[in-house]
Order: C-alpha cells, then sequence, then structure tokens
C-alpha cells in the first residue's frame, strides 16, 4: 500500500475502534463524573478519524461513512489493544493510558510530517490528545496510589495490557519508505519516547513496571489479524447504517 | 431531558405535618414565596418543601441517567459519523444534567450515593417512559424529539419555581435541551421524508412511543387532586394537563406536517375550549409500569445496579478517610 495510505489507515482505525469503545461506558462508569470524561474522550476520538478518513477521501478512498460502516475486519488496520472490550474501570483506564500517550507522542510528531495535510490535522489534534494523556495520568497516578484493592486490579490490568500496548508500534511493510519521505519519524522511535513518558508517571505510582521491551508483543492488527472481539463490533456499529445503503440518515 | 411530573404527585398521607411547623416562619416563608424571591439552602423551609423538593430533584435526576441507557444503546449502532457523534453529545448531555440535579439535590442534605442506593433499591423512582424498550434506531429518534420536548415544557414551568439551586440548574438544562429538540427534529425528519424502510421504521416508531408520551406528563388533573400546597409552594408549576395540552398544540401540528400519523382516532382539538381531547390512556397500566411491573423496569435497574457495584472499588480508592460530607451550595 502506499505509505501515506498505510500510515493513515492504521491512525484513522485506531481512533474509531477507540472511540466506539469508549463510548460504551455511557451508564456503566464508578462515577456520573467518568461516563462524561469518557463521553467526551469518545467524542474526541470519533472526530479525530473522521478527518483522518477524509483526508484518505481526499486522496481517492471512499467516503468516510463507507469507510468506517462498511468494512469487514480484515480490512482494518487498528492494533487489537483498541478493539478489546472495555472490560472493567481499571481495564479501560490502563488502555486509555497506555494508548493516549502513545497518541499525544504520534501527533506531536505528525505535526512536523511531510505530507502537509495530516501535519495541520496533526497540530489541531495534539492539543485536544495532550487533555486525554492528562486525564489518564491524574486517574493512574490517584488509583495506583489508592487502596491495596485498587493497586491490586491496576497492577493486574497493567500486566495485562503492556503486551497489547506494544502492538501500537506494529511496523508494516511501509515503514521504511514513511520514515525516508518524512512522514513520520517511525514506529521504533515513537515506542522510545512512549516508554519513557509512562515510565515517568507510573514511577510516581505503587505500581511495577516489567521489563517492557522484553515482553512479546501482540501483534497482527496493522496486518487485517484481529482478535475475535472486532468483527462483533463493526456488526453493531454498522446494523443501522446496512439495514438501508441508499439511505441518508 | 427528561423530568416529568409523572412521578411527582405526593400521596395523601404525606400531606401532613405541616402543623408541627412553626407558624410565624411558615407564613414569612410563603410570603416570602408570594414576592417571588428564590429559597436557597441554608434558609428556613419547611419540612414537607425540603422532603417534597429531594424526591422531585431526585427522581429528575435519576430519569436522566436512567433515561440515557434507552438512547445509550444506540450510540453503538447510530448510523454514520454525524449521527454517531451528536448521539453520544446527547447522551453525554444527559448524564451531565445528573451531576447537576444531585448536586442540586445535595443542597437538600441527601448524598448523591444514597439517592443511587435508593434508585437501586426501587424506593426512588423515575420517569416512567424509560420502562420502555426502544427496539429501533427510530424510538430513539422519538425521544430525542418527542420526550425532550415533552420534558422541556415541564422543565421551563419548573424552572420559574422556587428553589434556587434547582431553578438554576433547569435554566442551565433547558438551554442543552433545546439542542437535543433541534437534533431530535432532524434526525425524524430524515427518516420520516427518507426511504420506504425509514419512513415506516420511524411511524412504527411513534406508534409504539405515542400511548406512553401521552402518559409523560402524568394522570389527568381529575385523579391527582394533592398538588394545591405544592403549587401554593411553587414547587409544582404547572398542572399535568396544563403541560399535556400545551405539548399537544405545539408538537402534533409539527408530527402531522411531515407526514406521519398519530395513533388515535379521537386525537383532536376542541376549538372552542383549546383542549385537545384524545383517548384516555390507560392509567392502570401507568400505575402498574411505574411500580415495577413494566417491559424494562427490572433491566434498566440492573444495569444501574451493576454500574455501582462494578464501581465500587473506585469509589473506595477515592475516598479519604479525613474527608467530610459537606453540602454543596450550588
Amino acid at each position: 500500500m502506499n505509505p501515506t495510505l498505510d500510515l493513515l489507515y492504521r491512525l484513522a482505525d485506531d481512533q474509531l475502534i477507540l472511540g466506539h469503545r469508549n463510548s460504551e461506558w455511557n451508564g456503566l462508569g464508578p462515577i456520573l463524573e467518568e461516563d462524561i470524561a469518557f463521553s467526551s474522550m469518545a467524542q474526541d476520538k470519533l472526530g479525530h478519524s473522521l478527518q483522518l478518513y477524509s483526508l484518505l477521501h481526499a486522496l481517492g478512498e471512499a467516503e468516510p461513512d463507507t469507510v468506517a460502516f462498511t468494512r469487514n475486519a480484515p480490512q482494518f488496520h487498528c492494533c487489537q489493544l483498541v478493539e478489546l472490550p472495555i472490560g472493567e474501570y481499571d481495564f479501560s483506564l490502563t488502555r486509555h493510558f497506555l494508548f493516549d500517550h502513545a497518541e499525544l507522542l504520534r501527533f506531536e510528531a505528525l505535526a512536523t510530517s511531510s505530507y502537509e495535510p495530516l501535519a495541520q490535522v496533526a497540530r489541531k489534534l495534539r492539543g485536544e490528545l495532550k487533555y486525554h494523556a492528562l486525564h489518564a495520568n491524574t486517574w493512574m497516578k490517584r488509583l495506583g496510589t489508592a487502596t491495596d484493592e485498587a493497586i491490586e486490579r491496576m497492577q493486574r490490568s497493567l500486566d495485562f495490557t503492556l503486551p497489547y500496548a506494544l502492538g501500537i508500534f506494529e511496523k508494516t511493510d511501509a515503514e521504511a519508505e514513511i520514515i525516508s519521505s518524512g512522514l513520520f519519524v517511525g514506529e521504533d522511535e515513537l515506542r522510545g519516547r512512549w516508554l519513557e513518558s509512562i515510565s515517568k508517571v507510573l514511577a510516581q505510582t505503587a505500581l511495577e513496571v516489567p521489563d517492557v521491551l522484553a515482553l512479546t508483543p501482540v501483534l497482527g492488527g496493522r496486518h487485517g489479524q484481529h482478535t475475535e472481539h472486532l468483527q462483533p463490533l463493526l456488526d453493531e456499529m454498522a446494523e443501522v447504517f446496512r439495514l438501508d445503503p441508499t439511505a441518508d440518515w | 431531558m427528561y423530568g416529568s411530573a409523572s412521578t411527582h404527585d405526593l400521596p395523601t398521607t404525606a400531606l401532613t405535618g405541616l402543623e408541627n411547623e412553626d407558624p410565624i416562619l411558615l407564613a414569612e416563608f410563603e410570603a416570602r414565596i408570594n414576592r417571588g424571591e428564590k429559597i436557597e439552602p441554608g434558609d428556613w423551609m419547611p419540612a414537607l418543601y425540603r422532603k417534597q423538593l429531594t424526591r422531585m430533584i431526585e427522581q429528575h435526576a435519576h430519569s436522566e441517567i436512567i433515561g440515557s441507557l434507552p438512547e445509550g444503546t444506540w450510540i453503538t449502532r447510530a448510523p454514520g459519523f454525524r449521527r454517531k457523534m451528536a448521539q453520544m453529545a446527547k447522551v453525554q448531555d444527559e448524564v451531565g444534567h445528573a451531576q447537576l440535579l444531585y448536586s442540586a439535590a445535595e443542597t437538600l442534605g441527601k448524598t448523591r450515593e444514597e439517592m443511587l442506593t435508593d434508585l437501586i433499591n426501587g424506593k426512588s423512582k423515575y420517569s416512567n417512559v424509560f420502562n420502555y424498550p426502544t427496539p429501533t434506531w427510530a424510538d430513539s429518534n422519538v425521544i430525542s424529539w418527542l420526550i425532550d420536548a415533552g420534558a422541556i415544557v415541564n422543565q421551563l414551568a419548573n424552572a420559574k419555581g422556587s428553589y434556587g439551586p434547582y431553578c438554576r440548574a433547569l435554566d442551565r438544562i433547558c438551554a442543552e435541551e433545546a439542542f437535543h429538540l433541534k437534533y431530535g427534529h432532524d434526525a425524524v425528519v430524515h427518516m420520516a421524508t427518507g426511504t420506504p424502510i425509514q419512513r415506516k421504521m420511524m411511524q412504527e416508531a411513534l406508534n409504539r412511543w405515542w400511548p406512553a408520551i401521552m402518559t409523560f406528563f402524568g394522570p389527568s388533573d381529575k385523579m391527582s387532586v394533592h398538588t394545591e400546597i405544592l403549587m401554593r409552594w411553587k414547587v409544582k408549576m404547572a398542572s399535568n394537563d396544563e403541560c399535556r395540552n400545551q405539548f399537544l398544540d405545539m408538537y402534533v401540528p409539527k408530527i402531522l406536517e411531515i407526514g406521519l400519523t398519530l395513533p388515535d382516532a379521537n386525537l383532536r382539538k376542541n376549538e372552542e375550549t383549546g383542549q385537545w381531547e384524545f383517548t384516555e390512556p390507560d392509567w392502570e397500566d401507568f400505575k402498574r409500569v411505574i411500580n415495577g411491573d413494566g417491559p424494562c423496569n427490572a433491566e434498566r435497574i440492573a444495569v444501574r445496579r451493576a454500574a455501582e457495584e462494578n464501581g465500587a472499588w473506585v469509589r473506595r480508592a477515592l475516598l479519604t478517610p479525613k474527608a467530610q460530607y459537606v453540602r454543596p451550595l450550588a
């Protein structure tokens, strides 16, 4: 795939799927304020994916609605981390923390991308992602230093989620060209920055951080290999849209 | 959304107890209300006023979070980016309204945690319409438009009431509801003027929801005779029938204008009296559902209970040993 399309699809699909997942917290949050916060982040992420799909559309791909609502799992390029069910709050929070640190750093880097339309979008999005990371940090520090029960839950979630989080940085065949053309600094570089960034926050908690780079990453998502959870999510998302593909909803 | 008078009417037994109030303070209190002053959290108020307002604001708050469930279930299925984002924002507003209203109710002395516990134990109620299912996307659109419209009629009236924190919360809520109304109307119009599949889906949803909509403002005034003191204290600002009539005045023409029909052959406006005539809703069924035996009561409470139980560890982790409950000032 053309390196620009390859990169954009990965970015857009991550945002769409995690936005969808975060929206599932409506009515289920541990406190109302978290229902509201997860909804805000979900709306942002959906908005981000729309902007990225719009860039793809400008490059000749189908309309954003068509791309988002009619593809099946093997055509998606999101990492497996974002497609996992929301689980309990400790998992959703940990995923949000690990993912949004990567996203913030990714879009900060993309702000100087050689592909100017993407750089423009990134300069806008990074301002919003800063708040997502801030929200995650606040809660990680709070719960990661609170009761034994909370610390134990957060530790379990961190241990479970880290291998999936490493899948964020899975490379595709286009990686070398993406870096050499100045589109993006590349996944290895991003992973290094990310590790530094999350480590700083986790150091302020009672959580034990394993040797992250020694973990076996969960890969496949960038190449269309997904967990059993993605297709049902897509079927649900498209349930109404597919009732009448000719309709204007 | 979503407050409605339908669960606010006092049982007869609750209207006693005024004889224990200091007559001078009571007279001053009533004089303040007559002058149009707002009652604030620290002010003297009769126990019955405090009790009834707590109950009313609390039920309104519960209606917001329970009401977010039938619409919330359509967030993940909303067709297309535009609807998906709007549905998320709309439902998020409702949860935000609950947050505002719980704070307003807390100024009367009951904590949010206590209110939520009463909700999941069935001790306090919420708007009865949310005990009905939303089997299609169109049902969700009907709620966004017409249930929110009904709520606005009710809330605009109550915003002129006597309790300061509740009025201020309602002012903010109504401003957001005005957008929901536009969103709901736009979604319904798209469906009602769309493809045959869409038109059919919308008409069926409207037919399903109409009986519940007709009960939204609560039983006929003929049946709820105990509201006089609540009107005098400006707790209740308009009667159930007044609200219902106003709603029909405003929305029946809009519904018919987009080619939808209403499933009540007796529905017509009596031009002489200015009052709408309609088939009397089934108030026995209404009572049965409000008392827990509706199609979705158990499901709604189960979802809320699961949220409370699954999130309990987070709330425990947030507690600090030295913190004390302080009534917000709102």
